[in-house]
């Protein structure tokens, strides 16, 4: 059966917590079962830890709304056991393709590498004809970018909340009332049969951009605001050939002096942002009869001129550049939009606020487990403000870019894009979105220093990349699904390390202070019974490792430590150190 | 590297010469989008961040008073 995921309703069901005498306590409540609260709630149970989520409403998202989700979201997402049925759903891309005017300036790949980098030449005159061009996504499991409007996404987490009895899952619960005391907050919430209150260790508010929790303890989000508005359609129709690609163009003659960008969806969705400029009237563009001409000159410039299509969804938005100076206020913690927001180029929204998630279910099961002391929390907070300046310098750049706000500006944007045609330099400086990765938090509290040398991308703080592996059975398999719940040690060498055998016993016997997964790789030549193999070399290239060299990987797949030489005293301390005890 | 502001021209009189060729019977709007294309060219050839932000600052601080 197919769930209409954006028309559907939950119910409220009365909690035995409003029949209570006294409010009754939990350890996390989670305000919010949008895509960052329902992946933190899934993450936390996943970790033992049980939760109350609280939404205002009964339903998920209308529209397509955040619709690009990033590689790294995906192996998050594979991490609390959805991330398949996403891919399976979601229509993968990796290419990109910006138009000035009438012509195509360039493309670019996003999975070489990780990173986005031009590449020529142009596409083919004239817009979407080429066909879809089948991509491996270059040694990694997930493709760069999924489409798949947020109703799917906030569909397939809430059943795999439903999956988890850890979670509580309250519709219609409103939190009207925030009253912060030393060691947990209480709450007063509002539903259909009156208010309750609760009593919450910790409560962690994932509810958006106007988080009511943010308001109730008397903060604020603060930026820039964009004079723009961008309408956004959802557009059904069916084509022959549909490009799995991002299409962008600066200035075209069917929306002349703007941008506008198209991309694919599932069930022949297309999602296309025409941008407005301040002066339009978002009730009138709004309207189906001021937005069916805009579509059809769209489609009049390209191959699918003649195409039938309906209108699905639409909406006007303007968007701010913004975040709280503190994601921590005691036991009160933001992720998400309620944290940070970003301007829609380079989807970074939603993508870093599942990355805040991902950052902060594994310290809070830590902290509350007993494993780290309060002060781990702390880090969550500098390390995502972090990250949440990084998508704010990358958003607003691009947002410079695409709506030029002095006349020198826009002349040039112009002469890049002019020049991006002939000159490969200059596509480096085309900006339709630097699109979403992840941060690498190279200034952590919780990262080991480097004592010995190494190469590459994979410095204590980076998010780990991919890689394929083969296992001792021939069966193939990626080294991000073979990292553990908690921390893993990788292992890199041909014979098991000399100090294979002490590190395993040394950390099993709880030297460690925390479990820890060791994974032993093998480069592809040895003969060795290795649990992994490195089959293609993309593991020891990505890492710089050599035989005997081991990483250590925190519970949310960041590298924190690596040795050329390691030691079981070097790995207990760094791990120490991740946990914020040393 | 500190940038270059002796003379470092092979041939400044030619060179002042192409450059106002370059911009010949073009209107004032063609003019300033060369002259930004210009930029952006040299700033590639160039590379330094560090010298071009020195050129930059430069170019502000030389502006009459």
């Amino acid at each position: 059966m197919t769930i209409d995921y954006q028309h559907h309703r939950f119910d409220y069901r009365r909690s035995p917590d409003q029949d209570a005498g006294a409010p009754v306590r939990h350890p996390v409540v989670v305000v919010g079962a949008g895509p960052v609260g329902l992946a933190l709630a899934i993450d936390l149970a996943q970790r033992g830890v049980r939760v109350v989520l609280l939404d205002n409403d009964n339903t998920l998202s209308v529209g397509s709304r955040a619709i690009c989700f990033a590689k790294r979201t995906l192996e998050i997402f594979d991490r609390l056991g959805c991330g398949q049925r996403m891919v399976d759903k979601g229509v993968s891309w990796n290419l990109g393709r910006v138009f000035f005017r009438e012509d195509p300036v360039y493309h670019f790949n996003l999975l070489q590498d990780g990173t986005p980098r031009p590449s020529g030449p142009a596409a083919p005159q004239g817009g979407p004809r080429d066909p879809v061009q089948p991509d491996s996504h270059g040694g990694h499991e997930r493709p760069a970018f999924i489409n798949l409007q947020q109703y799917y996404v906030e569909g397939y987490l809430a059943e795999r909340v439903a999956a988890l009895p850890l979670i509580d899952l309250r519709w219609k619960n409103k939190v009207v009332g925030v009253e912060q005391h030393t060691d947990h907050a209480l709450l007063s919430i509002e539903t259909p049969e009156g208010t309750y209150r609760l009593h919450a260790d910790y409560l962690l508010a994932c509810d958006g951009s106007r988080s009511s929790v943010r308001q109730l303890i008397g903060q604020e989000s603060k930026g820039r605001v964009f004079h723009d508005r961008f309408l956004i359609a959802d557009v059904k129709m069916h084509l022959a050939h549909q490009p799995a690609e991002r299409w962008f163009w600066f200035d075209p003659p069917f929306h002349p002096g703007q941008s506008v960008l198209l991309h694919r969806q599932p069930d022949d969705v297309w999602r296309i942002d025409f941008q407005l400029g301040w002066e339009a009237d978002p009730d009138e563009e709004k309207k189906p009869e001021n937005i069916i001409p805009r579509v059809k000159a769209l489609l009049a410039n390209s191959a699918m001129a003649d195409a039938a299509f309906t209108l699905e969804w639409a909406s006007v938005y303007t968007f701010a550049c913004l975040r709280m100076a503190a994601f921590r206020h005691g036991r009160v913690l933001f992720a998400g939009d309620s944290a940070h927001g970003v301007s829609p180029f380079g989807a970074r929204g939603a993508n870093s606020g599942v990355q805040d998630a991902d950052n902060l279910a594994w310290k809070l099961a830590a902290v509350l487990q007993g494993q780290a002391p309060d002060a781990l929390l702390d880090s969550y907070a500098t390390e995502r403000e972090y990250a949440a300046d990084e998508n704010i310098l990358n958003s607003t750049r691009a947002t410079d870019f695409i709506t030029p706000k002095s006349e020198i500006s826009r002349l040039f944007r112009d002469a890049v894009l002019q020049l991006a045609k002939t000159q490969p330099f200059a596509r480096s400086l085309v900006n339709s979105g630097r699109l979403s990765v992840p941060a690498t938090l190279c200034g952590s509290v919780l990262n080991t220093a480097d004592v010995d040398s190494f190469a590459g991308r994979m410095q204590p703080g980076a998010p780990a990349a991919d890689a394929p592996l083969r296992c001792a059975d021939g069966r193939s398999t990626w080294l991000l699904r073979e990292l553990g719940d908690g921390f893993t040690l990788l292992l890199y060498g041909s014979e098991p390390h000399p100090l294979h055998a002490a590190l395993a016993a040394g950390l099993a016997a709880g030297e460690g202070a925390a479990p820890v997964r060791l994974l032993h790789i093998a480069p592809a030549a040895s003969t060795t019974a290795a649990a992994r193999i490195d089959a293609e070399g993309l593991v020891a290239e990505r890492y710089d490792l050599r035989p005997g060299n081991a990483v250590l990987l925190r519970p949310d797949q960041h590298v924190c430590a690596r040795w050329r030489q390691p030691t079981t005293a070097l790995v207990r301390a760094a791990l120490l150190r991740a946990l914020a005890r040393a | 590297m500190p940038l270059i502001t002796h003379p470092h021209l092979d041939a400044p009189d030619d060179f002042y010469e192409a450059l106002i060729d370059a911009h010949r019977e073009l209107s004032t709007a063609d003019s300033q989008a060369l002259n930004a294309r210009l930029i952006l060219l040299l700033a590639n050839h160039i590379g330094s961040l560090d010298v071009l932000r020195q050129a930059l600052q430069a170019a502000r601080d030389s502006r009459p008073a």
